[in-house]
């Protein structure tokens, strides 16, 4: 295995008394697929934050690349390569579709200090290529506030892969998608070139073990377990902690659409 | 470069959607670049067929519109709503004053310098006013804007304190003075013109784009690597430089500033004006300004000094009848679903 591209050891984040994040150490290699799972409230959602920086440790280490990043402002992490989707969409509204994906892909040209217009022609080459790439290419034109719930998570993905990452992180990047939808995800993201490493939380069990390497289980804020898919399926305790949260079935029956149940 | 992420679009897929688009892109791009041209040389033609009250008139809402397009590149563009955008109006008003009693009266020096009294005065305030947001923000504005005007009436050996800066020569070209309402008027219309051009260059680049970016959603903006604050401070000076240059226009053709052109009244008209035309548009605050400047300085002194009062009038009826201003007409005439819009 190669050096961890990104680092955590020890990071906390406590809301009050609730311990969100309560000591939590992973390292993802470099080209790894990692999936976190875990029940809802387990704390991915807030483990993600602290990682792009958008919300601060209350202690612990954050590393990219070797080096610390626990104290950068987020778009500074941002720049290093670290690009995200969120689990609730967060998009430009008044703005298209390829607008939308320009604004991630300008700064990766350098053209986002432009103050003239001038031919954006290699961000807006790449912003199309995405759009095809998710299946958004018809809709270049429409204003995101018309697009459907599936075809905006298709987005955000188009938009965070536009930033060039060389750590992509997923927040339920299937939610809310057609089954034909994940599929087309999920073939998108099995082709994506090894410098690009990827960590997705998602409930759908079926998307995880398409894609994951390797997987972290989540409960109340701490690590119950990382391993390789298989050493996932087969433990006792992530059974009993999907059990103790009443969704047990997830693990017996995978053909479930699991993604119902998060809203 | 692209990284090899699945396959791109086929080509027969990107034909099928091509054409329509194409033309209508073609008529789009058409009225955009003829529109602008066939309004530049009715307006220069205007001093030909009328009185020269008419085109005083006109020269003060080409000004008063490129202010309220300056600030529309905050308020619209930005979402940066200030309430002491005159400030910057006044600072180059009084900077363009100034230079030509003291100086040069000479072409474009007194309003360029204007110009950039205009920005260095928004960038020495607005690195305070644009790290803050929401209410925050507007109190800041309205408190730099009551500072400046204070200031204009404190320094009264400077400014003229509340009899104003007057006698501010007339502007001159190559030596000669433009003592024709006319000349004067075509000045103001190539400066005001060139400067609604710079705006919309301004908007209309990647750069404007990520000020619209930060406008809908700030935070996902900071998430792709931009910080929002240098973008905000950017915007802030590059307003207040395009309202110090309508400031200096200001002087040179009413030749008298007083401390109320930084006063909150003109702010708050300027924002009127902003809000009337449509915020967002820059194009939809150049009607607003007319209107605004028509009503004030036509209609006021016959109505008994209920001007504002009209003005307040106007305004309601206005976000009521037209909640998206001038430039939602537009869309409304379309029958489309405009942008802005959620489902
Ligand atoms: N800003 C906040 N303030 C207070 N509590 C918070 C905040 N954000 C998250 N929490 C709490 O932290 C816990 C973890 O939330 P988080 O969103 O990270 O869970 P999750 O694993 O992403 O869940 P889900 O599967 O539902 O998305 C929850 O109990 C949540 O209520
Ligand atoms: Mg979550």
């Amino acid at each position: 295995m190669s050096a961890p591209l990104l680092s955590l050891s020890g990071i906390s984040r406590h809301f009050g008394a609730l311990k969100a994040v309560d000591d939590v150490s992973i390292d993802v290699p470099t080209g790894a697929r990692h999936a976190l799972i875990g029940p809802n409230g387990a704390g991915k959602s807030t483990l993600f934050r602290l990682v792009t920086g958008s919300m601060p440790v209350s202690s612990g280490t954050v590393t990219l690349g070797g080096s610390d990043i626990t104290r950068l402002p987020e778009f500074r992490r941002a720049r290093r390569g670290i690009s995200q989707t969120l689990q609730h969409s967060s998009l430009f509204l008044s703005q298209t579709v390829q607008q939308n994906v320009l604004l991630a892909a300008q700064r990766q040209y350098g053209t986002r200090h432009a103050i003239v217009p001038r031919e954006q022609a290699a961000a807006r080459e790449r912003a199309r290529a995405l759009l095809a790439d998710v299946g958004l290419e018809g809709r270049a034109g429409t204003p995101v506030s018309a697009l459907s719930h599936g075809e905006r998570r298709q987005l955000e993905v188009a938009v965070a892969l536009a930033c060039q990452p060389r750590l992509l992180l997923l927040d339920e990047p299937a939610a809310g998608m057609s089954p034909a939808e994940s599929a087309r995800l999920v073939e998108l993201l099995k082709s994506l070139p090894e410098s690009v490493t990827v960590v997705i939380v998602e409930h759908d069990l079926e998307v995880v073990f398409a894609l994951a390497t390797s997987v972290t289980v989540l409960h109340l804020g701490r690590v119950l377990l990382t391993g390789s898919p298989d050493e996932v399926r087969a433990s006792a305790a992530v059974q009993e902690a999907y059990l103790g949260t009443g969704r047990g079935s997830l693990f017996l029956d995978m053909a479930e659409p699991a993604h119902l149940e998060v809203s | 470069m692209s990284l090899p992420v699945g396959t791109p679009a086929t080509p027969a897929a990107i034909a099928s959607t091509t054409p329509p688009r194409t033309a209508e892109r073609r008529t789009g791009r058409l009225l955009r670049v003829a529109l602008p041209l066939v309004v530049l040389v009715v307006l220069a033609a205007v001093p030909l067929f009328v009185a020269p009250f008419g085109t005083s008139t006109l020269s003060r809402i080409l000004i008063f519109a490129l202010f309220a397009v300056s600030l529309d590149l905050l308020v619209g563009v930005t979402g940066l709503p200030s309430l002491g955008h005159a400030a910057y109006f006044g600072v180059g008003a009084y900077a363009a004053g100034l230079v030509a009693i003291h100086w040069t009266a000479e072409g474009v020096v007194p309003v360029l310098v204007a110009a950039a009294a205009g920005a260095v005065a928004a960038g020495a305030t607005g690195w305070l006013a644009v790290r803050s947001g929401g209410v925050y923000f507007l109190m800041l504005t309205l408190a730099i804007g009551e500072l400046v005007h204070q200031l204009a009436q404190s320094l009264a050996s400077v400014t003229g304190g509340s009899n104003g800066l007057y006698g501010i020569p007339t502007v001159r070209i190559g030596g000669t003075p433009l003592t024709l309402p006319g000349y004067v008027y075509w000045f103001v219309l190539a400066v005001t013109g060139l400067g609604y051009l710079g705006l919309h260059l301004v908007a209309s680049s990647p750069f404007g784009g990520v000020l619209r970016g930060i406008r809908d959603n700030e935070p996902r903006m900071r998430s792709l690597g931009y910080s929002p604050f240098r973008y905000k401070f950017a915007a802030f000076v590059i307003a207040g430089g395009f309202a110090g240059l309508a400031g200096g226009l200001f002087a040179a053709q009413v030749r008298l500033v007083t401390p109320s052109e930084a006063g909150f009244t003109t702010s708050a008209l300027v924002l009127l004006a902003v809000i009337l035309g449509g915020a967002g548009s820059l194009w939809g605050p150049i009607l607003g300004a007319a209107v605004v400047v028509l009503v004030r300085d036509a209609l006021g002194p016959d109505l008994d000094g209920h001007g504002p009062l009209l003005l307040g009038i106007v305004f309601v009826l206005a976000v009521y009848v037209l909640p998206r201003g001038f430039a939602g007409l537009r869309d409304l005439l379309r029958r489309r679903p405009s942008p802005g819009e959620t489902p």
